[in-house]
């Protein structure tokens, strides 16, 4: 009787841990998946012509070299706009803030500010700065609602980078007479500076793949040269996958996968680099 | 007055003045970097109140019960009527397939992970659950719109496999890695006196998982399942190319449908700026935001809570 009651336990136990198994399966083999399928299905269209040529015949045929300079024109204005800001505030509220409600009411509008969703972003961009400071739709206008985005991301990393370094660097700065500004300046920014990059490079990486708020905002789908000026129109990957994609008709399939590859590149690598920075720095610090 | 003491005033003038000085260099760098901070707080309150002014006023056209519980939405036709029934109930199917998806299959594995796995398996899975985050959503959509839909179709037998349920599917893997990463760290939260206590009981480990570990941690899988709700209520790109677009009140999540958020990105395009359809739209948006911040605000404080649970 005892003994077929552990061994029903035992039994009961392996079938849950495969149900754990295939779980953890489910969670880990689709995204191997989908970058396979990727990479297979779009690596043979990908040559120097598709990299370095404009469009032609509605995206059919011709390159995609407008769109991967647009993503990085936003790319690098979501870092100029969102990074400053991002470890201003990150100083702010890890070194200056007192323990009060303003700056638990501004943690809490941080973290609400990550919740709330893309298209309500791009809402956000349309109303304020396509048509109430009239920048048009266009790519400054696009790459400031990207970084009014990516503001989350970087006061959280800014800040989790700066209260990681040791109090007593703060003490024994004070204690040889530096003020707070300098022993920030001096002492903290440079002990905290790989975990504030690491965070914006990856609200980088995130903002290569937005889509939602820049086709509210009013990118282009087809356009034979670049942007000569942040009030011009541009093109963008992410949005130009969902357009050839999605709206073009008899469109070639391995045109598709391979604006999906390029994209991918762009967003993992970033995705990577910031892997890098990070473990880099730790090894250095720990290791 | 002597010299040296008139020397030693000067001397000391001169400190206070520089310190004072240095005290006005810090002040103006503590009010920047206050207003910074400040900052989130306007961008967040910025979006509040643009969705009120430019939302709001569609119901002085659709009073709010007519707009919430309207199943017409007919944005060009004369007169315009503006119902969202339809965008709301595709946006709960869709949620509803995402979390039924998602839940078990994202706690199993949290638990898989806290609980069961070597440090190796764990090192190897991490990086690859990074990964999924880290797929945009617009290419979440090209694999539901070239692989999922065609495989739903021919499965389910349906006329059409862009539909709520593959978007459903979509989105439980975009929701998968939040759910994970939370659930998980609310599991390594647990302290480990409870299970070594269960085990002195006799419990066996899949035991000790089901009665101690999962129990103990409920509030913070709670928010991982809340913050991964919240993903999939505001998603965009993926319910907008897989979804199918119907404008119809959908009676089962094998129709096409339309959720809020691909409600918005669709017609905003033709909405002209102060019109009907544009207010409409930012109304949507409004209620959408809604949505989100209550999700997200409870999410943070069963976190909080869960925290403060075994802080010692």
């Amino acid at each position: 009787m005892r003994t077929r009651a552990i061994v029903s336990r035992q039994l009961s136990q392996r079938v849950a841990f495969g149900l754990l198994v295939l779980a953890t399966i489910i969670v880990v083999v689709p995204a191997l998946l989908i970058i396979l399928k990727i990479v297979i299905s779009g690596a043979g269209t990908i040559g120097w012509e598709f990299l370095t040529q404009p469009p032609s015949q509605a995206g059919k045929a011709g390159g995609i070299f407008p769109a991967i300079v647009g993503t990085f024109y936003l790319m690098l204005g979501t870092f100029v706009f969102s990074l400053p800001i991002g470890v201003m505030a990150g100083i702010y509220l890890a070194e200056y803030a007192p323990r009060n409600w303003l700056t638990r009411a501004i943690n809490m509008a941080i973290i609400n500010l990550a919740g709330v969703p893309s298209i309500v972003y791009g809402l956000f961009g349309l109303g304020v700065f396509v048509l109430a400071l009239n920048l048009g739709m266009s790519l400054l206008a696009a790459t400031l609602t990207l970084a009014c985005q990516a503001l989350a991301m970087t006061i959280t990393t800014s800040r989790e980078a700066i209260l990681a370094v040791p109090r007593e660097y703060r003490e024994g700065s004070l204690a040889i007479g530096a003020t707070k500004w300098q022993t920030v300046r001096h002492l903290i920014l440079p002990q905290a500076r790989p975990g504030i990059i690491t965070g914006a490079v990856l609200a980088m990486s995130r903002a290569a793949g937005e889509t939602a708020p820049i086709l509210v905002v009013g990118a282009a789908f087809l356009m034979r040269g670049l942007p000569q000026s942040p009030s011009d129109q541009f093109m963008a990957l992410a949005y130009h996958l969902y357009t050839v994609a999605a709206h073009v008709p008899g469109m070639p399939k391995d045109t598709i996968w391979a604006v999906a590859l390029v994209l991918l590149v762009v967003v993992l690598s970033f995705n990577v680099l910031a892997t890098i920075i990070r473990l880099r720095t730790r090894q250095r610090r720990y290791g | 007055m002597t010299k040296q003491s008139a020397s030693a005033a000067a001397a000391e003038g001169l400190e206070k003045n520089l310190r004072r000085r240095w005290r006005f260099g810090e002040r103006i760098i503590e009010g920047w970097v206050f207003l910074t901070g400040l900052l989130a707080i306007a961008v967040l309150l910025g979006i509040v109140v643009l969705l009120l002014k430019e939302g709001v006023p569609i119901f002085f056209h659709t009073p709010p019960w007519e707009f919430f519980f309207g199943t017409k939405w007919y944005p060009v036709s004369e007169p315009p009527t503006f119902g969202i029934m339809p965008f709301f109930v595709s946006t709960l199917m869709v949620t509803l397939v995402a979390t039924a998806i998602a839940v078990p299959v994202g706690v199993g594995c949290a638990a898989y992970l806290a609980e069961v796995a070597t440090p190796r398996v764990r090192e190897t899975a991490k990086p690859l659950i990074e990964l999924l985050a880290g797929i945009p959503s617009v290419v979440m959509g090209l694999i539901g719109l070239m692989l999922l839909s065609p495989l739903v179709q021919s499965i389910f037998n349906l006329p059409t496999g862009l539909c709520g349920l593959t978007a459903g599917i979509m989105l439980s893997l975009m929701s998968l890695p939040i759910i994970v990463s939370v659930s998980e760290d609310a599991l390594r939260a647990v302290p480990d006196e409870f299970r070594q206590a269960a085990y002195a009981l006799g419990a066996t480990r899949w035991e000790v998982i089901k009665y101690v570990s999962i129990p103990a941690a409920l509030s913070g899988v709670a928010a991982a399942i809340m913050l991964g709700v919240g993903r999939a209520i505001g998603e965009t790109m993926t319910v907008l190319m897989v979804a199918g677009g119907a404008l119809a009140v959908p009676h089962s999540p094998t129709e096409p449908m339309t959720p809020m958020t691909a409600a918005i990105a669709s017609g905003i395009g033709n909405a002209v700026k102060g019109g009907l359809q544009y207010q409409a739209l930012f109304a949507i948006g409004l209620i959408l935001f809604i949505m989100t911040l209550a999700v997200n605000l409870i999410a943070d404080k069963v976190l909080e809570r869960q925290k403060q649970k075994f802080a010692r």
